[in-house]
Protein backbone atom coordinates (compact mmCIF):
# COMPACT_ATOMS: atom_id res chain seq x y z
CA UNK A 1 0.00 0.00 0.00
CA UNK A 2 1.16 3.52 -0.76
CA UNK A 3 2.06 5.94 2.00
CA UNK A 4 0.28 9.01 0.60
CA UNK A 5 -2.78 10.26 2.51
CA UNK A 6 -6.04 8.54 1.72
CA UNK A 7 -8.28 10.08 -0.90
CA UNK A 8 -11.86 10.74 0.04
CA UNK A 9 -15.39 10.88 -1.33
CA UNK A 10 -18.15 13.03 0.09
CA UNK A 11 -21.74 12.50 -1.01
CA UNK A 12 -24.80 14.60 -0.32
CA UNK A 13 -27.83 12.36 -0.39
CA UNK A 14 -30.72 14.79 -0.81
CA UNK A 15 -33.08 12.40 -2.55
CA UNK A 16 -35.21 9.80 -0.82
CA UNK A 17 -35.75 7.83 -4.02
CA UNK A 18 -34.75 4.18 -4.12
CA UNK A 19 -32.94 4.40 -7.46
CA UNK A 20 -30.87 7.38 -6.35
CA UNK A 21 -30.09 5.79 -2.98
CA UNK A 22 -28.85 2.69 -4.81
CA UNK A 23 -26.57 4.87 -6.93
CA UNK A 24 -25.26 6.66 -3.84
CA UNK A 25 -24.45 3.41 -1.99
CA UNK A 26 -22.96 1.87 -5.12
CA UNK A 27 -20.53 4.82 -5.28
CA UNK A 28 -19.85 4.76 -1.54
CA UNK A 29 -19.03 1.04 -1.50
CA UNK A 30 -16.92 1.34 -4.66
CA UNK A 31 -14.91 4.19 -3.17
CA UNK A 32 -14.48 2.39 0.17
CA UNK A 33 -13.29 -0.68 -1.77
CA UNK A 34 -10.67 1.51 -3.42
CA UNK A 35 -9.34 2.48 -0.03
CA UNK A 36 -10.98 5.90 0.07
CA UNK A 37 -12.54 7.52 3.13
CA UNK A 38 -16.24 8.01 2.48
CA UNK A 39 -18.77 10.24 4.19
CA UNK A 40 -22.41 10.43 3.19
CA UNK A 41 -24.41 13.50 4.24
CA UNK A 42 -28.11 12.72 4.39
CA UNK A 43 -30.34 15.75 4.14
CA UNK A 44 -34.00 16.55 3.44
CA UNK A 45 -35.74 13.61 1.71
CA UNK A 46 -32.44 11.75 1.90
CA UNK A 47 -33.03 11.26 5.63
CA UNK A 48 -35.69 8.71 4.61
CA UNK A 49 -32.90 6.40 3.44
CA UNK A 50 -31.45 6.04 6.96
CA UNK A 51 -34.74 5.86 8.88
CA UNK A 52 -35.55 2.60 10.64
CA UNK A 53 -38.06 0.42 8.83
CA UNK A 54 -39.83 -0.57 12.04
CA UNK A 55 -42.02 1.52 14.30
CA UNK A 56 -43.43 4.99 13.84
CA UNK A 57 -41.67 8.34 13.69
CA UNK A 58 -42.45 10.25 16.90
CA UNK A 59 -42.81 13.98 16.41
CA UNK A 60 -44.60 16.91 17.99
CA UNK A 61 -47.26 19.11 16.42
CA UNK A 62 -50.00 18.31 13.94
CA UNK A 63 -48.15 19.31 10.78
CA UNK A 64 -45.01 17.36 11.64
CA UNK A 65 -47.03 14.33 12.70
CA UNK A 66 -48.89 14.43 9.38
CA UNK A 67 -45.66 14.89 7.46
CA UNK A 68 -44.06 11.91 9.18
CA UNK A 69 -47.14 9.79 8.55
CA UNK A 70 -47.14 10.63 4.82
CA UNK A 71 -43.37 10.66 4.53
CA UNK A 72 -42.63 7.61 6.71
CA UNK A 73 -39.38 6.67 4.94
CA UNK A 74 -37.13 3.71 5.73
CA UNK A 75 -34.99 1.88 3.19
CA UNK A 76 -37.75 -0.64 2.41
CA UNK A 77 -40.33 2.04 1.62
CA UNK A 78 -38.52 4.33 -0.79
CA UNK A 79 -40.30 5.22 -4.04
CA UNK A 80 -38.72 5.21 -7.50
CA UNK A 81 -37.97 8.58 -9.09
CA UNK A 82 -39.62 7.32 -12.30
CA UNK A 83 -42.24 4.62 -12.93
CA UNK A 84 -43.23 4.41 -9.29
CA UNK A 85 -46.73 3.30 -10.40
CA UNK A 86 -48.19 3.18 -6.87
CA UNK A 87 -45.42 0.89 -5.67
CA UNK A 88 -45.33 -1.56 -8.59
CA UNK A 89 -42.15 0.08 -9.89
CA UNK A 90 -40.02 -0.45 -6.75
CA UNK A 91 -41.41 -3.99 -6.38
CA UNK A 92 -40.31 -4.78 -9.94
CA UNK A 93 -36.88 -3.21 -9.51
CA UNK A 94 -36.31 -5.20 -6.29
CA UNK A 95 -37.35 -8.39 -8.10
CA UNK A 96 -34.97 -7.63 -10.98
CA UNK A 97 -32.16 -6.89 -8.52
CA UNK A 98 -32.74 -10.30 -6.93
CA UNK A 99 -32.62 -11.84 -10.41
CA UNK A 100 -29.10 -10.53 -11.00
CA UNK A 101 -28.07 -11.24 -7.37
CA UNK A 102 -27.65 -7.53 -6.76
CA UNK A 103 -27.84 -6.71 -3.03
CA UNK A 104 -30.97 -4.98 -1.76
CA UNK A 105 -30.57 -1.46 -0.35
CA UNK A 106 -30.57 -2.78 3.25
CA UNK A 107 -27.64 -5.08 2.40
CA UNK A 108 -25.77 -2.24 0.68
CA UNK A 109 -26.21 -0.06 3.78
CA UNK A 110 -24.85 -2.87 5.98
CA UNK A 111 -21.91 -3.44 3.60
CA UNK A 112 -21.14 0.29 3.57
CA UNK A 113 -21.02 0.30 7.39
CA UNK A 114 -18.84 -2.84 7.36
CA UNK A 115 -16.47 -0.89 5.10
CA UNK A 116 -16.45 2.02 7.55
CA UNK A 117 -18.45 4.46 5.41
CA UNK A 118 -19.46 7.38 7.65
CA UNK A 119 -23.03 8.71 7.84
CA UNK A 120 -23.98 12.26 8.80
CA UNK A 121 -27.52 13.52 9.28
CA UNK A 122 -28.48 17.15 8.66
CA UNK A 123 -29.81 18.69 11.88
CA UNK A 124 -31.71 21.46 10.05
CA UNK A 125 -33.80 18.94 8.12
CA UNK A 126 -34.29 16.92 11.31
CA UNK A 127 -35.58 20.02 13.11
CA UNK A 128 -37.73 21.13 10.19
CA UNK A 129 -39.40 17.76 9.81
CA UNK A 130 -39.43 16.86 13.51
CA UNK A 131 -37.25 13.77 13.18
CA UNK A 132 -35.33 12.68 16.29
CA UNK A 133 -32.11 10.67 16.43
CA UNK A 134 -33.94 7.51 17.49
CA UNK A 135 -35.76 7.48 14.12
CA UNK A 136 -32.50 6.47 12.45
CA UNK A 137 -30.76 3.14 12.01
CA UNK A 138 -27.58 2.61 14.08
CA UNK A 139 -24.44 3.82 12.37
CA UNK A 140 -25.14 7.53 12.03
CA UNK A 141 -21.78 8.94 13.13
CA UNK A 142 -22.53 12.65 13.18
CA UNK A 143 -25.37 15.13 13.36
CA UNK A 144 -24.23 18.29 11.71
CA UNK A 145 -24.76 21.31 9.53
CA UNK A 146 -23.29 22.89 6.44
CA UNK A 147 -19.93 23.88 7.96
CA UNK A 148 -19.06 20.32 8.97
CA UNK A 149 -20.04 19.11 5.52
CA UNK A 150 -18.06 21.84 3.71
CA UNK A 151 -14.95 21.31 5.78
CA UNK A 152 -14.89 17.65 4.71
CA UNK A 153 -15.99 18.35 1.14
CA UNK A 154 -13.20 20.85 0.53
CA UNK A 155 -10.67 18.19 1.59
CA UNK A 156 -12.19 15.51 -0.63
CA UNK A 157 -11.25 14.69 -4.20
CA UNK A 158 -14.74 13.61 -5.25
CA UNK A 159 -17.93 15.29 -4.10
CA UNK A 160 -21.38 14.54 -5.48
CA UNK A 161 -24.94 15.69 -4.89
CA UNK A 162 -27.55 13.00 -5.34
CA UNK B 1 -1.51 -19.48 -12.07
CA UNK B 2 -1.38 -20.49 -8.43
CA UNK B 3 -3.42 -18.39 -6.04
CA UNK B 4 -3.51 -18.25 -2.24
CA UNK B 5 -7.23 -17.44 -2.21
CA UNK B 6 -10.14 -17.14 -4.61
CA UNK B 7 -13.22 -14.93 -4.65
CA UNK B 8 -16.00 -16.16 -6.88
CA UNK B 9 -17.98 -13.18 -8.16
CA UNK B 10 -19.67 -15.01 -11.03
CA UNK B 11 -23.18 -13.62 -11.42
CA UNK B 12 -22.40 -10.45 -9.48
CA UNK B 13 -22.36 -6.93 -10.83
CA UNK B 14 -20.52 -3.75 -9.91
CA UNK B 15 -19.65 -2.83 -7.18
CA UNK B 16 -19.70 -6.34 -5.69
CA UNK B 17 -16.62 -7.81 -7.46
CA UNK B 18 -14.33 -4.99 -6.31
CA UNK B 19 -16.03 -4.84 -2.89
CA UNK B 20 -15.43 -8.56 -2.34
CA UNK B 21 -11.91 -8.24 -3.71
CA UNK B 22 -11.19 -5.44 -1.23
CA UNK B 23 -12.62 -7.43 1.70
CA UNK B 24 -10.74 -10.62 0.79
CA UNK B 25 -7.50 -8.74 0.18
CA UNK B 26 -7.53 -7.60 3.81
CA UNK B 27 -7.26 -11.26 4.87
CA UNK B 28 -4.14 -11.87 2.75
CA UNK B 29 -0.51 -11.25 3.62
CA UNK B 30 1.84 -9.14 1.56
CA UNK B 31 3.01 -10.99 -1.56
CA UNK B 32 0.10 -13.44 -1.62
CA UNK B 33 -1.98 -13.80 -4.77
CA UNK B 34 -5.76 -13.47 -5.01
CA UNK B 35 -7.77 -14.99 -7.85
CA UNK B 36 -10.99 -13.19 -8.77
CA UNK B 37 -13.59 -14.94 -10.94
CA UNK B 38 -16.21 -12.81 -12.67
CA UNK B 39 -18.53 -12.77 -15.65
CA UNK B 40 -19.23 -9.04 -15.49
CA UNK B 41 -17.52 -7.36 -18.43
CA UNK B 42 -17.07 -4.24 -16.31
CA UNK B 43 -14.27 -6.03 -14.46
CA UNK B 44 -12.00 -5.57 -17.50
CA UNK B 45 -11.76 -1.84 -16.71
CA UNK B 46 -12.58 -1.95 -13.01
CA UNK B 47 -9.91 -4.36 -11.80
CA UNK B 48 -6.94 -2.46 -13.32
CA UNK B 49 -8.44 0.76 -11.90
CA UNK B 50 -8.89 -0.84 -8.46
CA UNK B 51 -5.29 -2.11 -8.49
CA UNK B 52 -3.97 1.30 -9.55
CA UNK B 53 -5.92 3.04 -6.78
CA UNK B 54 -4.97 0.59 -4.04
CA UNK B 55 -1.37 0.00 -5.13
CA UNK B 56 -1.79 -3.76 -5.60
CA UNK B 57 -0.30 -5.52 -8.62
CA UNK B 58 -2.49 -6.94 -11.36
CA UNK B 59 -0.51 -9.98 -12.52
CA UNK B 60 -2.87 -11.07 -15.26
CA UNK B 61 -6.41 -10.94 -16.56
CA UNK B 62 -7.70 -13.81 -18.67
CA UNK B 63 -10.95 -14.02 -20.56
CA UNK B 64 -12.55 -17.21 -21.84
CA UNK B 65 -16.12 -17.31 -23.16
CA UNK B 66 -17.13 -14.25 -21.18
CA UNK B 67 -15.59 -15.56 -17.94
CA UNK B 68 -12.85 -13.42 -16.46
CA UNK B 69 -10.04 -14.50 -14.17
CA UNK B 70 -7.90 -11.83 -12.55
CA UNK B 71 -4.78 -12.46 -10.48
CA UNK B 72 -3.68 -9.80 -8.05
CA UNK B 73 -0.60 -9.73 -5.84
CA UNK B 74 -0.95 -7.94 -2.54
CA UNK B 75 1.62 -5.18 -2.09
Amino acid sequence: MSEEPKKSLTLIVFSGDLDKALAAFNLAIGAASMGMNVRMFFTFWGLNVIKKNQGGIQSKGLMRRMLNRMNRGGSSRLPLSRFHMLGIGPWMIKRLMKDIKFPQLEELIALAKQMDVKFSACTTSMGLMGISKDAFIPGVDAYCGVAAYLSEATESQVNLFI
Amino acid sequence: MKADATVDCVGLYCPMPIAQTALEMKQLKQGQVLEVLSDDEGIKEDMPAWCKATGNELLSMEEKNGQYKAYIRKK
